[in-house]
């Protein structure tokens, strides 16, 4: 149904960008690909890894793990060498006799069946401990943040400060972050790997999730429960914040809209287009002041933001341009219909919106 | 011998039409196991070249050779065609060929009501797949989340060819594993007690114990959405105050267990492989038996680990990483009895005993996996991305179908009479090992780096392409490895040596008939003494050479046949929406099984 | 020889009475998961008629008390094919019969008054729940009640005798099990509202 296109994905994180433009793209990508093999273990290479998290709940489930690892390393040695040393060894050879027919010992039997048992006492205990340290509850004055998922974009509320955004959250460094998250249609689950673990976002319910950020930077993540044709479009981002940044972008986001009549030129024309009923995009989102949509996400202060569409495409002349002109075709299944337009009204509508910042 | 053979070999003489009558309508177990093993192996082929397809997608970042929507259908049909078309039903190949000898029977309990589940299982896998024809296979998932498979959310007929499907192969399951149960309890030779029972057929037992349990619950679950799609009921609703994890609850206290199904006949497999090929019985035999006895039934404790992520409550998190991690415990004791059994033992590493140290090997990484995300915590990072991915492929292809090869290499000579050749065998397994190694190993990193599962297209700035190619490269190795097999079979049909009754030395029933045996299986039945009786002195009765009198044969029957063909007409009049097609279906079957219960026919 | 090898059993029971009691079975875990919906749905709909505002306890424990008694009527009838009494076994096997019949007449008429006052399988929860399950319920009933005059007709047929005593005891069996689950169903949908 849809067509699809390959698709400009943008940088995300603070990984090294890898693909340079031009003639020297293919030999760099040979000379990368050998570093990427060879710093495998370098944390910046992996903007998704679970094993360089930058949050409390993350490094408590980092720490679970490594243990939980080392004792799997363990077992996982002790008993390939002992499989390995018996295909060996008792291999058959020419003149090998044959075998005593024994048919078990109540000893060896009870020594295997307690030694897993004691080694998953090791596992278990701090298993459990961790399970309450980080069952979602969040500490006092933790920073609120309401998510509602939606096919296939990320409603971010911020009640304390009155301010709705999508797709990418801003919170500061080091306050904790308690996430209170429902799901406007089908179940998704919200998974910044560098936060911590994930948690399912399901509609007529309510998770929690609590985290507190230890570093400034731009963490990517994805929905990781299937939601759906886009499924694997539905990104977003944890951006964490210096305090001063954080204040800024708050105060950014609470301030008034861009009015239409302060505008001039191109996006002048853009706002009466995105005002025009028969354009739809009035219909699905909001801007305050100008449009009541509910269905798509806030525009307020969209050009604010790094990226749209829900992480796929950066926010810059060429991103929106794309996804106004096809967004089935940039995101399979959109509900955000192909609507009509001419290629100068889209630049007027791209105009208006990089003015809303 | 001729006589009792004249009623079924005068239909085989005849036209080619009279011989695919004689295999439509056959009650043999033997042939109804044949059926199983070449259809089941059809849909493992057809699972594969979905897999294939999903890991050329997958080969790079942002690659475009399939759609979003085409992916989706590809990775929930791969998924549900490897569980319930092609990995069961390969073991119920093995149950229904092998099990009625190992047991010393004529024949399962019940042949018509085989002949049945098999021919239900072939139409309802005809009638998943045909939804390909028709571009709507099913894109939810093989777990099939609830709401995405609403109405509202699945418009299309995908989910209708899915839920409809899935109640069919399930009436095909359900129906085998009563058959099986019966037949294991109580159709053994005299003087073999349960504790004599060979460790495959023990192994049957217990996972029809768990498949008569598990799909009544599945089945319920499909009910459901079955009525919210085509009645308008509220069971998964949530305008109507519906609970999604209604579904969850339902569908993995059935899901887990039917892990079990997949992996416990497998390791009953590998139980008879490496005895034969060490020379020395099973060691710890009881052990063995109970600790399958108990993953059967810890198996139903455990359901809600696959649901962590959706927040049930630190108690209700430990309790149940508390069960998981215990049946790590008879599993690892499992694993040690047959590292066990080899040591002091003279191995002969034919490919099924490869095949059969390959699970082992395969199987001790994908369960440390699986105790890595009993951890919730851990979970949380593991669960929906390729971690797991990797840790059932472990356990899955690793194990169960490992397992499921060592198998084939085992018994093919019983089958058929003929050996399968074993150099092309050795080529086989050291494509699929290494493979199936490249293929699933990168995984485990590909997930904890960050790529969720069930994505058609990811972000190149997760550094992740390069182990994707990787993994792809290991998965069309993996299917050169399955072409190389299919090389085997027909070199071992032109060129195969013969086998002759005994070829590996073996220690249960099967081994003391002819290869292939003949049709009445048994020319007496045996007295077993010994729990390895062609090993132990005097462990059985001798078999006379021929039958002291007429064996009776039962004839074959049609209206197994034609009732499954009513239960599948009733599932396609309710996906095309037409009620008389559903009553046409409906008459049919009760035709049929009126036909069915009236005709005269001895067991 | 083969006359008596082919009907040697290990436990010495018929096969057809294992394989039946397997499949009840797997009916209980079918009805339990049915009646587990049911209970952790009961008091969620968000609107329309549920539980005390429909349910009619008098007249449902008539029809409860018809399919008790038609189960005595199953032993009665067992009782009288064993020890080969033609005439009773086809009183009783008719009249368990007739007693599940009028048991499935009370639930056609409970669901059409109930469907007149507003509860549809569609209207709530308690509406699609309690259809499905009394309704699989009542679907077990209809089956049973073809085999028992299936039965009937194999007697008036003279194909009936005592050595039929088995097919007559697993019809029984399953009777008596559908019976049982409708004990389990009134007490929890009715009785503990």
């Amino acid at each position: 149904m849809a067509r699809f296109q390959r698709q400009y994905v943008p940088r995300v994180n603070n990984a090294p960008r890898k693909h340079p433009h031009g003639a020297a793209r293919s030999a760099a990508a040979v000379v990368l690909a050998a570093a990427v093999l060879v710093v495998s273990a370098c944390a910046g290479e992996f903007p998704q890894s679970t094993l360089h998290p930058t949050a409390d709940f993350g490094e408590r489930i980092d720490a679970l793990y490594r243990t939980i690892f080392w004792w799997a390393v363990g077992v996982f040695v002790v008993v390939e060498a002992a499989l390995l040393f018996v295909i060996l060894r008792y291999r058959e050879r020419p003149g090998s006799a044959e075998p005593r027919h024994v048919h078990g010992s109540t000893l060896l039997e009870i020594a295997w069946t307690l030694a897993p048992a004691v080694v998953l006492v090791f596992i278990a205990v701090p298993t459990i401990r961790t399970i309450f340290q980080t069952d979602g509850t969040a500490p006092e004055g933790a920073l609120e943040v309401e998510v509602i998922g939606h096919q296939w974009w990320w409603e971010f509320r911020y009640p304390e400060y009155g301010i709705t955004t999508a797709n990418e959250m801003h919170v500061p460094q080091g306050r904790p972050v308690a996430l209170s998250m429902t799901s406007a249609d089908v179940i998704h689950s919200f998974w910044v790997p560098k936060m911590g673990g994930k948690r399912d976002v399901l509609p007529r319910r309510t998770t929690r999730l609590a985290f507190t950020p230890d570093s400034v930077g731009d963490f990517s993540g994805q929905c990781a429960e299937f939601c759906g044709a886009s499924h694997a479009n539905m990104r977003l981002r944890v951006m964490v914040d210096g305090e001063g940044d954080f204040a800024a972008w708050v105060t950014r986001q609470q301030s008034l809209p861009v009015v239409s009549e302060s505008l001039t030129g191109l996006a002048r024309q853009g706002a009466e287009l995105f005002a025009n009923p028969a354009k739809l995009c009035f219909g699905c989102h909001i801007v305050e002041g100008i449009s009541p949509g509910v269905l798509g996400p806030n525009l307020t202060h969209v050009g604010g933001r790094t990226t749209i569409a829900s992480g796929i495409l950066p926010n810059t002349t060429e991103g929106l341009t794309r996804w106004i002109r096809d967004p089935i075709g940039e995101k399979p299944g959109s509900l955000m219909p192909q609507v009509p337009l001419t290629e100068d009204e889209i630049a007027a509508l791209v105009a208006y919106l990089q003015s809303l910042d | 011998m001729a006589t009792s053979l004249a009623h079924d070999a005068s239909t085989v003489r005849d036209s080619l039409m009279a011989r695919i009558w004689s295999w439509v309508t056959t009650t043999d177990h033997k042939r109804i196991g044949i059926l199983y093993g070449v259809t089941a192996f059809l849909l493992f082929l057809l699972g594969g070249l979905e897999a294939l397809i999903i890991r050329l997608q997958l080969a790079s970042s942002g690659n475009t050779l399939v759609s979003a929507e085409t992916y989706n259908e590809l990775f929930t049909m791969h998924g549900t065609t490897m569980v319930f078309m092609a990995v069961m039903p390969l073991s119920a190949a093995f149950f229904n060929f092998v099990v009625p000898l190992q047991i010393g029977a004529r024949d399962v309990a019940f042949p018509r009501l085989n002949a049945f589940s098999y021919w239900v299982f072939l139409l309802g896998s005809l009638f998943m797949n045909a939804s390909f024809l028709i571009g709507a296979a099913p894109n939810a998932g093989w777990f099939g989340y609830a709401n995405l498979t609403a109405t509202q959310y699945s418009p299309g007929v995908n989910i209708d060819f899915w839920v409809l499907g899935l109640q069919i192969l399930g009436i095909a399951s359900i129906a085998a594993g009563i058959n099986f149960i019966a037949t294991i309890v109580n159709m053994r030779a005299p003087g073999l007690r349960m504790m004599r029972l060979p460790v495959f057929t023990w192994m049957t037992l217990v996972t029809q114990f768990i498949v008569v349990t598990a799909f009544p619950v599945i089945t319920v679950a499909l009910v459901f959405l079955m009525f919210d799609r085509f009645f308008g009921t509220n069971f998964y609703s949530v305008a109507a105050g519906g609970d999604v994890l209604l579904w969850q609850h339902l569908f993995w206290l059935f899901g887990h267990p039917e892990v079990y199904i997949l992996i416990l006949p497998a390791m009953g497999i590998i139980s008879e492989v490496i005895p034969t090929f060490s020379r020395k019985p099973l060691f710890g035999y009881a052990v063995v038996v109970y600790s399958g006895l108990l993953i059967g039934i810890l198996g139903w404790g455990v359901w809600a680990h696959h649901m962590f992520q959706v927040g049930l409550g630190p108690v209700a998190d430990s309790v149940f990483a508390a069960t998981t991690m215990l049946i790590a415990i008879p599993t690892g004791v499992k694993i040690f009895n047959w590292i066990a059994t080899m040591w002091g033992g003279k191995i002969r590493f034919t490919t099924s005993m490869l095949f059969a140290v390959g699970f082992i090997a395969m199987f001790i990484i994908g369960g440390l996996s699986g105790v890595m995300h009993s951890s919730p915590p851990a979970d949380l990072q593991q669960t929906d991305t390729y971690f797991v991915v990797a840790h059932f492929h472990y356990v899955l292809f690793g194990g169960a179908m490992l397992g499921i090869f060592a198998g084939i290499y085992y018994w093919w000579p019983k089958v058929t009479g003929r050996l399968l050749s074993e150099p092309i065998g050795k080529v086989h397994f050291w494509l699929t090992i290494v493979g199936s190694n490249l293929a699933f190993f990168p995984m485990h990193f590909i997930g904890l780096l960050g790529m969720p599962r069930r994505i058609y297209t990811y972000d190149p700035a997760l550094g992740l392409d390069d182990m994707n190619l990787v993994a792809t490269v290991g998965a069309f190795i993996m299917g050169l490895g399955a072409l190389v097999f299919l090389v085997n079979v027909w070199y071992s049909r032109k060129r195969g040596a013969p086998a002759g009754d005994n070829p590996w030395g073996g220690a249960t029933l099967e081994w003391a008939i002819p290869s292939p045996p003949p049709v009445y299986n048994f020319t007496a039945l045996p007295e077993v003494r010994s729990r390895v009786p062609l090993w132990a002195k005097d462990g059985m009765t001798p078999l006379p050479e021929s039958p002291s009198e007429d064996i009776h044969v039962p004839g074959g029957s049609f209206w197994p046949v034609l009732a499954a063909v009513g239960i599948v007409l009733m599932a396609i009049g309710a996906l095309i929406k037409v009620l008389p097609v559903v009553l046409g279906g409906g008459v049919v079957l009760i035709v049929s099984v009126y036909a069915w219960a009236f005709e005269p026919f001895e067991v | 020889m083969s006359h008596a090898a082919a009907h040697y059993t290990s436990t010495g029971l018929d096969s057809r009475k294992i394989a039946f009691w397997t499949f009840i079975g797997s009916e209980c875990l079918l009805f339990g998961a049915l009646i587990s919906t049911y209970l952790v749905y009961q008091g969620r709909s968000l609107s329309g008629p549920t539980t005390h505002e429909i349910l009619n306890i008098p007249l449902t424990s008539v029809s409860t008390f018809v399919l008790l008694m038609s189960s005595l009527a199953m032993v009665l009838a067992l009782a009288a094919v064993t020890r080969g009494d033609t005439l009773w076994s086809r009183v009783w096997i008719l009249s368990t019969a007739g007693l599940g019949l009028v048991f499935l007449s009370f639930q056609v008429y409970e669901f059409t008054t109930f469907v007149h006052e507003g509860l549809t399988l569609q209207v709530n929860l308690f509406g699609s729940t309690f259809f499905v399950l009394t309704g699989t319920h009542g679907a077990h009933v209809a089956v049973g009640v073809l085999w028992l005059l299936t039965l009937f007709v194999m007697s008036l047929r003279g194909k009936l005798g005592p050595e039929k005593a088995l097919t007559v005891e697993i019809a029984g069996l399953y009777w008596h099990f559908v019976d049982v689950v409708w004990i389990v169903i009134f007490t929890v949908v009715y009785l503990l509202q």
